[in-house]
C-alpha cells in the first residue's frame, strides 16, 4: 500500500468502524491547556461561547487567566492586542464567522500592523457545523486570514493535529490563525506525525495526480486514493495544514512528477486552499488544477454528511474530479 | 506626579502656545492632515506630557511607565509635537510627517515608533486595548496607570461601548480615558451627524465615575487626573471640553479645519496669532 510509513499515521484510518473520532476543536482545548501549564503568559479570550469552543478546560484549571468578553468580537481582539502588548499569549477564541468574521478590521490593525502574538482560534468552519446553517459556518475566513501580511495560517486536518497546532501557535512569534471544525471527524495523524508550520506532509504516495487537501476533509482525499489505486490511478495525498506560508518545496516537487492537481477544501474556492495553490503554480509551474469546495455559494442547515454530499466535498467527487484533471493533462 | 502650582502652570501655557506653532508648521510642510483636533488638543497633551505621566522620554520602553492610547489616530500631530517637545525624539523629525521612510506615520504604528504605545486609525479601537493593557497589568501587579484619548466623534463607535462595558465589568480603576469634545467631526456637528449626547450619563450607565472639565484650563486637566487616580472600582472618565482650533480665531469651531492642513499664507497667519497671543508672548520676530 502506498501510505507514507513515515508520516506515521494511525494504523486503523480506514477502518470506517474502528477509526477514532474526534472534534478538531478538542485538540485546540487540550493543546491550549497544556500549553498554558507550561507558559504562564499563555490568557484565553472567548466571546460567549466557551464550552463550544472548548476553552472551559483551560478556565477549569486557570481562572485567572481566562477572560470573558461576552458577545462583542471586536473588543475580543482589542483587548488581546493590549494583553499582548502588556506581555501576554492570548488564544482568541469564537465560531471562525464572528471571529475572524466580524472583527476583521480589528486583527488587520491591531494584530497584523502591531504584529502582535495573538492567536486566532475560529472554530465551527465549514458546511459540517450542520443544521445551524449558512449564518454559522464559516466558508471565507481562510481568504480572510491569508491575504493579511504577517499572519501564519494553519488548518489542521484532525484533533491530534489540532493539538499540535495549537501548541505551537504560542511559539510563533506573530499572529496565527487556526481553523477548526465542529464535528467529530476521523484521526488520521498519531502523537509521532510530525508537524510544523510552513511545512505540507505527504500522507500517501503517487505519481498520476497530487491532491492537496487540508482540515478534515484530508481523510476523504485518503478514501479517494484508496479506491483509485485499485483502478490503478496512482494519487499522492499531501496534507497541506499550512495554508500560509505555503510549502512551495514539497508541492512544487509533488506537482513536477503527477503534472495534475486536485484540491480539496471546506471553504469556498475562491481566495482558499485552491486559490493559494493556483497562485503558486500558475506562478512557477503551470498544471491544471480542479478545485474541489464550496463553488462560490453559501451553505445551509441539514446533517453534517449530507451537506458534505450536498456539496460534492467528499471523496466520490474527488475520484471524479481526478479523472477529469487527468483528462486535461498535455 | 501630583497636584500643580501657579508657576508651572504658566510655564506649561506658553509650551503649549510653542506646540500649536508647531503643529502648524508640521502640517503646512505635511500638505495632508487634520488641523483642528490637534490644535485644540495642545493644552490637554502639554499637562500629559509635561505634567501627569510618570515616564522617561528617553527610555521610551521603561516598563514602569505610564501608559498613553492615542485612540483617536487621527490625532497624531499633536502627540508626535508633545513627544518631540518632551524630549523622545529631535524636533526637526516633525518636518518628516508623513513622507516615506518616516517613523511618524499619518496615524500612528506601534512598530514604527517606541512610545507609540499602539497603532491606531480606525475609530474606537483604543480604548479596548487600553482595557487589555490595565488587565495585564492588574494580573502582573504592575502599578502604571494607563490613559486612554479618545475624539467625540469616537463614540458612534459600536466597539467603544463594548470596551466600555469591560472595563466596568473588571472594575479597571487603573485607566483614564479623556474624550476631546470638541463637537466636530469630518462631516459637521456631531449632534448633526450622529449624537452622542448624553455622554456622561451614558458612561456612569456603563459603571464609570466621570469628571468634566475645561480642556484648555491645563490646572484643572491635572485636577482632574489626580482625582481620578483616587477612585476606587472603577475606571473614570475625563469628558475634557475644548473649542475645535482654539487660539486661532478663523478655525475655532469651523468643522472645515477638521481634515484639512493649513496653506502656506493661512499657515503664516496662525503662526502670527500664536505669537503675540496675551500674556504669552516671547518674540513677534522669532
Amino acid at each position: 500500500m502506498p501510505i507514507n510509513k513515515s508520516a506515521k499515521l494511525a494504523r486503523n484510518l480506514f477502518n470506517k468502524k474502528d477509526v477514532k473520532r474526534l472534534p478538531t476543536r478538542d485538540g485546540y482545548g487540550h493543546g491550549v491547556l497544556k500549553i498554558g501549564t507550561k507558559n504562564n503568559q499563555v490568557v484565553v479570550l472567548c466571546a460567549d461561547l466557551i464550552e463550544s469552543t472548548r476553552s472551559h478546560w483551560f478556565k477549569e484549571k486557570f481562572p485567572e487567566r481566562y477572560v470573558e468578553l461576552g458577545v462583542a468580537e471586536q473588543n475580543l481582539v482589542a483587548v488581546a492586542a493590549g494583553m499582548a502588548i502588556g506581555g501576554k499569549i492570548p488564544y482568541i477564541t469564537s465560531y471562525a464567522t464572528f471571529s475572524p468574521g466580524r472583527n476583521n478590521e480589528q486583527i488587520r490593525t491591531l494584530a497584523c500592523i502591531s504584529d502582535l502574538p495573538i492567536k486566532v482560534i475560529g472554530s465551527h468552519a465549514g458546511v459540517s457545523v450542520g443544521p445551524d446553517g449558512a449564518t454559522h459556518q464559516a466558508l471565507e475566513d481562510i481568504a480572510l486570514m491569508r491575504v493579511l501580511p504577517r499572519m501564519t495560517v494553519l488548518v489542521p486536518c484532525d484533533a491530534v493535529e489540532a493539538e499540535k497546532a495549537t501548541i505551537t501557535a504560542a511559539r510563533i512569534n506573530g499572529p496565527v490563525y487556526v481553523r477548526l471544525a465542529r464535528e467529530k471527524t476521523p484521526v488520521m495523524t498519531t502523537s509521532k506525525t510530525s508537524f510544523k508550520p510552513g511545512k505540507a506532509n505527504i500522507f500517501w504516495r503517487g505519481s498520476d495526480v497530487t491532491i492537496i487537501a487540508c482540515g478534515p476533509l484530508v481523510h476523504e482525499a485518503l478514501l479517494a486514493a484508496k479506491v483509485l489505486e485499485s483502478k490503478k490511478i496512482k494519487v499522492e495525498v499531501i496534507n497541506n495544514s499550512t495554508i500560509k506560508p505555503l510549502d512551495e518545496k514539497t508541492i512544487l516537487s509533488s506537482v513536477r512528477k503527477t503534472k495534475a492537481v486536485v484540491t480539496v477544501e471546506e471553504h469556498q474556492v475562491n481566495g482558499g486552499l485552491g486559490s493559494a495553490i493556483a497562485e503558486l503554480l500558475g506562478k512557477k509551474l503551470p498544471t491544471p488544477i480542479e478545485m474541489i469546495g464550496l463553488q462560490d455559494r453559501f451553505g445551509e442547515s441539514g446533517e453534517p454528511e449530507e451537506l458534505l454530499k450536498h456539496f460534492k466535498l467528499i471523496n466520490p467527487h474527488i475520484i471524479q474530479a481526478v479523472k477529469k484533471v487527468i483528462r486535461r493533462k498535455r | 506626579m501630583g497636584y500643580i502650582h501657579d508657576k508651572k502652570i504658566k510655564k506649561l501655557e506658553v509650551i503649549a502656545t510653542d506646540i500649536r506653532q508647531d503643529l502648524i508648521k508640521m502640517l503646512l510642510e505635511a500638505g495632508s492632515g487634520h488641523t483642528a483636533g490637534p490644535i485644540s488638543l495642545a493644552d490637554i497633551f502639554t499637562a500629559l506630557y509635561f505634567h501627569v505621566l510618570n515616564h522617561k522620554p528617553k527610555k521610551p520602553n521603561w516598563d514602569g511607565r505610564d501608559r498613553l492610547i492615542l485612540s483617536a489616530g487621527h490625532l497624531a500631530p499633536i502627540r508626535y509635537v508633545a513627544m518631540a517637545y518632551a524630549g523622545y525624539f529631535p524636533k526637526k523629525e516633525l518636518m518628516t510627517l508623513r513622507k516615506l521612510g518616516t517613523r511618524l506615520q499619518g496615524h500612528p504604528e506601534r512598530l514604527a515608533l517606541p512610545g507609540a504605545e499602539t497603532t491606531s486609525g480606525p475609530l474606537g479601537d483604543g480604548i479596548g486595548q487600553a482595557c487589555g493593557i490595565a488587565l495585564a497589568a492588574l494580573m502582573d501587579k504592575k502599578k502604571f496607570r494607563v490613559y486612554c484619548l479618545m475624539s467625540d466623534a469616537e463614540q458612534q463607535a459600536g466597539i467603544v461601548w463594548e470596551s466600555a462595558m469591560f472595563a466596568a465589568k473588571n472594575n479597571l480603576n487603573n485607566i483614564t480615558a479623556i474624550i476631546d469634545r470638541n463637537n466636530i467631526q469630518i462631516g459637521g456637528m456631531t449632534e448633526k451627524v450622529m449624537p452622542i449626547e448624553p455622554l456622561r450619563r451614558k458612561y456612569q450607565a456603563f459603571g464609570w465615575h466621570v469628571l468634566e472639565v475645561d480642556g484648555h484650563n491645563i490646572e484643572a486637566i491635572v485636577d482632574a487626573t489626580e482625582a481620578a487616580k483616587a477612585i476606587y472600582e472603577k475606571p473614570t472618565l475625563i469628558i475634557a471640553h475644548t473649542i475645535p482650533g482654539k487660539g486661532l480665531k478663523e478655525m475655532e469651531f469651523d468643522y472645515k479645519w477638521h481634515g484639512k492642513p493649513p496653506k502656506k499664507d493661512e499657515a503664516e497667519n496662525f503662526l502670527k496669532e500664536l505669537r503675540t497671543l496675551e500674556g504669552k508672548i516671547k518674540s513677534e520676530h522669532e
